[in-house]
């Protein structure tokens, strides 16, 4: 059963009054098409996850938020009050980029002042020292105020840019991937201190990445960018368990979703090489693309089933992935730690059809060459048709 | 005899900096090792060496039973890979694979003959006419790939390949590089900060940190029975996680008290004949090991939530401190929520506390 979190049940609620509204923002350079139509809420005490490729409008979006691009057409909103014309400094928005972008010979401390001392601000000086000190001990680096910014490590570096858009006390904070270019392990430990820190604010936060683990993990709500559109927005279990189309599957999860062109024939699903692999309901001649995660298909298919051979076996921790050629295809399947299984093994792959999906196969412009890695010129994008699930997809596995 | 051999390896720099402290470690013919650890353990500058761009200030490297610490790169048969670029998109597939043994200088015969073995091996040969632009991303990547390996040396050296690409992009060229490795048997080093790509790639991994090697051994040995702190908290997403204890006697028996909070933890047998040398430990155990369980002896209340998609990370504040727990992607919890943990007595690792070696 799906149950939401005590938190979920609160951003739910504020939904009905979101903090940021956008509605049908388009924005166009020269001949390119960066926004098309874009809509999209930011709950008041919510962290909203822009996900897409590079070059899906991520940062034109995020740009346009800020009040740094103007769009061609659409409203922005925030507060109740409309913004779409208030310059950058009127929105009280805070927006950290990629590159952390401090002034390398100040002191940290002097870099966190930078911006309560912009003119017009006129804070008093213990007003300033009061919020300085309160953000270096939430991000812990109350040990470097006094370090000059250049001899700070990528991560601390990247604690002073989020600190130095804290102690604005913004109403709304914009983030650039502002993790892309930390170390793995860093990246891991920042993404719950951000979220940790936004809840303690309790400030809506925008936050753009490309990588899917930081969407999952972060997010309260996502939206799937691509090509300037908006693809689907969702809570990062609905989007993952219930994607919209093969791009947007594809968009989430790693390993990627397994996409296998399938045709009905005698009740089942057979696949390109007319392996059956799912019982169907639909009758007649049907063709689908079947998704189906890799952490849900097992290994445990009775002595009928078609044999598949293993080709990788990587050992990743508390599970095992392993890469199978089966019924015709490569598959991606994620079974719990096992350490038996070696390349040129046999094994019967079982899908578990409460959580197979099926996409008609229908072309739809503006995701071609996304799926088109994945799918290798077999088929082109399409979009679900439920109608033709052998079970609805909402189902969590026995 | 092993195939690549490194002993007491050094590197000091002329201003003192030592960025290797005295390594050893060998490679067999075929396997492919991989150094992990964060930036500045150096990892980058123990393969530099072993390709000849840096000079050791001490040690052997030997390469199948030869001396080679002091030839030219080019004496050495060693190819290193630094990143997979980009292609050159005004050349066709066969003129980007052959482009580094043209600039090697070889003989128009044997580059056909080469580009002819490397694209048969991956499936190329249809694409070879073709320019980039025409191909599928899956098809590019095989071509870098192509003309990352068409030199065909005894040993390879990989520094962070995959370090401008894309999370999806890094994923299949992992896999790609595996299943080439395997295929073509050529002694690999390959270096990265990412263990997850370490496990997933290396027939060995060659933890380091500050110039020294932390522990060598396969990715299960590495992630199972970590030789120290650093390691258990370096390898795995997330680290292990720690509890400081001290180490009393009950019955006779000794057992484990959690600094923060006093609970208590029985220590399997073995471990207790090795006495740690302070009175302090510290008991690691990784988050799919921690399990909830209603007569689970730690009470905990839920922190906050990671969800992965097909599994949850669960921060837990205990009295112990923050504790994380692998769980299924069924049901999230409720922030702040009350909740009980058993930790698996069976996967208990122990470290002393002073020196942070395991027990």
């Amino acid at each position: 059963m799906r149950s939401a979190t005590a938190h979920e049940a609160l951003v739910a609620a504020q939904s009905a009054t979101p903090f940021l509204t956008a509605r049908g923002i388009s924005r166009h350079f020269g001949k390119t098409q960066a926004l098309e139509g874009i809509d999209l809420e930011v709950g008041a005490d919510e962290l909203l996850v822009v996900l897409g490729p590079t070059g899906a409008g991520k940062t034109t979006l995020l740009r346009t938020i800020a009040g740094l691009e103007r769009p061609d057409t659409g409203t922005l909103s925030m507060g109740g009050r409309d913004v779409t014309g208030l310059d950058p400094a009127s929105r009280d928005v805070a927006l950290v980029f990629q590159n952390f972008s401090l002034y390398p010979r100040w002191t940290v401390r002097k870099n966190l002042e930078f911006p309560l001392r912009a003119p017009g601000r006129k804070l008093p000086e213990a007003e300033i020292r009061r919020r300085i000190e309160w953000a270096a001990q939430l991000l812990s680096i109350t040990r470097h105020l006094e370090r000059d910014a250049s001899r700070l490590s990528g991560g601390e570096m990247q604690r002073v840019a989020i600190g130095r858009a804290i102690v604005r006390r913004p109403r709304l904070f914009l983030m650039d991937e502002p993790l892309t270019n930390l170390d793995a392990k860093l990246r891991e430990a920042l993404r719950v201190e951000l979220v940790q820190l936004r809840r303690q604010l309790a400030t809506p936060m925008v936050f753009v990445t490309h990588d899917q683990a930081e969407a999952l993990s972060m997010a309260d709500r996502i939206v799937v960018l691509s090509e300037g559109r908006v693809l689907q927005a969702g809570t990062p279990r609905e989007i993952y368990e219930r994607p919209v189309s093969p791009v947007v599957a594809l968009q989430l999860g790693q390993p990627a979703i397994n996409l296998l062109r399938v045709r009905c024939e005698d009740g089942h699903w057979l696949s390109a090489d007319r392996t059956p692999l799912l019982r169907a309901e639909a009758r007649g001649p049907a063709e689908r693309i079947l998704g189906i995660r890799p952490e849900h298909i097992a290994l445990d298919g009775d002595d009928g089933a078609s044999e598949g051979v293993v080709r990788i076996v990587e050992y990743i921790g508390p599970s095992t992935t392993l890469v199978i050629d089966w019924a015709g295809e490569r598959v991606h399947v994620v079974v719990p730690r096992q350490a038996t299984l070696r390349p040129g093994d046999r094994v019967r792959p079982r899908i578990a059809a409460a959580h197979a999906l099926l996409f008609a196969p229908e072309a739809r412009a503006g995701a071609l060459h996304l799926a088109a890695n994945v799918l290798a010129g077999r088929e082109s994008p399409c979009r679900p048709d439920p109608s033709c699930a052998s079970q609805p997809p909402t189902k969590e596995m026995p | 005899m092993s195939f690549l051999r490194l002993e007491r390896l050094e590197k000091t720099y002329a201003d003192g900096t030592r960025a290797v402290q005295g390594i050893d470690f060998a490679a067999e013919q075929g396997e492919l090792v991989v150094l992990l650890g964060p930036s500045g353990c150096g990892k980058t500058t123990t393969l530099r060496m072993i390709a000849g761009l840096e000079i050791a200030t001490g040690g052997v490297i030997s390469l199948g039973g030869r001396d080679i610490t002091r030839f030219r790169p080019s004496q050495r048969d060693i190819g290193m890979v630094f990143q997979f670029y980009a292609l050159y998109p005004h050349l066709r597939v066969r003129d980007n694979i052959a482009f580094p043994l043209r600039a090697a200088g070889l003989a128009a015969a044997e580059i056909e003959n080469r580009v002819q073995v490397v694209a048969a091996q991956m499936g190329l040969e249809r694409l070879l006419a073709l320019y980039p632009k025409q191909l599928s991303g899956g098809d590019q990547q095989k071509v870098s790939l192509a003309r990352a390996i068409v030199r065909r040396p005894a040993v390879f050296l990989m520094d962070e390949p995959l370090g401008t690409l894309d999370a999806d992009q890094r994923l299949a060229m992992r896999e790609l590089i595996r299943a080439e490795q395997l295929a073509s048997k050529v002694t690999t080093i390959y270096v990265t900060h990412d263990q997850e790509e370490a496990m997933s790639l290396a027939d060995r991994i060659v933890v380091m940190s500050q110039g020294r090697i932390r522990q060598v051994g396969t990715p299960a040995e590495v992630y199972d029975q970590p030789a120290d702190l650093f390691v258990a908290m370096f390898v795995g997403s997330p680290g292990m996680n720690f509890i400081r204890c001290q180490v009393v006697s009950r019955n006779g028996k000794p057992q484990l008290l959690s600094e923060q909070g006093q609970v208590s933890f029985d220590v399997p047998f073995e471990l207790a004949a090795r006495a740690p040398t302070t009175p302090s430990a510290l008991l690691g155990i990784r988050c799919e090991h921690v399990h909830e369980d209603p007569s689970g002896a730690i009470v905990g209340r839920v922190l906050t939530e990671e969800y992965l998609g097909s599994a949850r990370i669960v921060h837990v504040d205990t009295p112990c401190g923050r504790l994380l727990v692998r769980a299924g992607a069924g049901s999230a919890r409720a922030l702040r929520s009350e909740l009980r943990l058993r930790l698996d007595a069976a996967q208990l690792s122990v470290f002393d506390g002073a020196t942070e070696a395991r027990l």
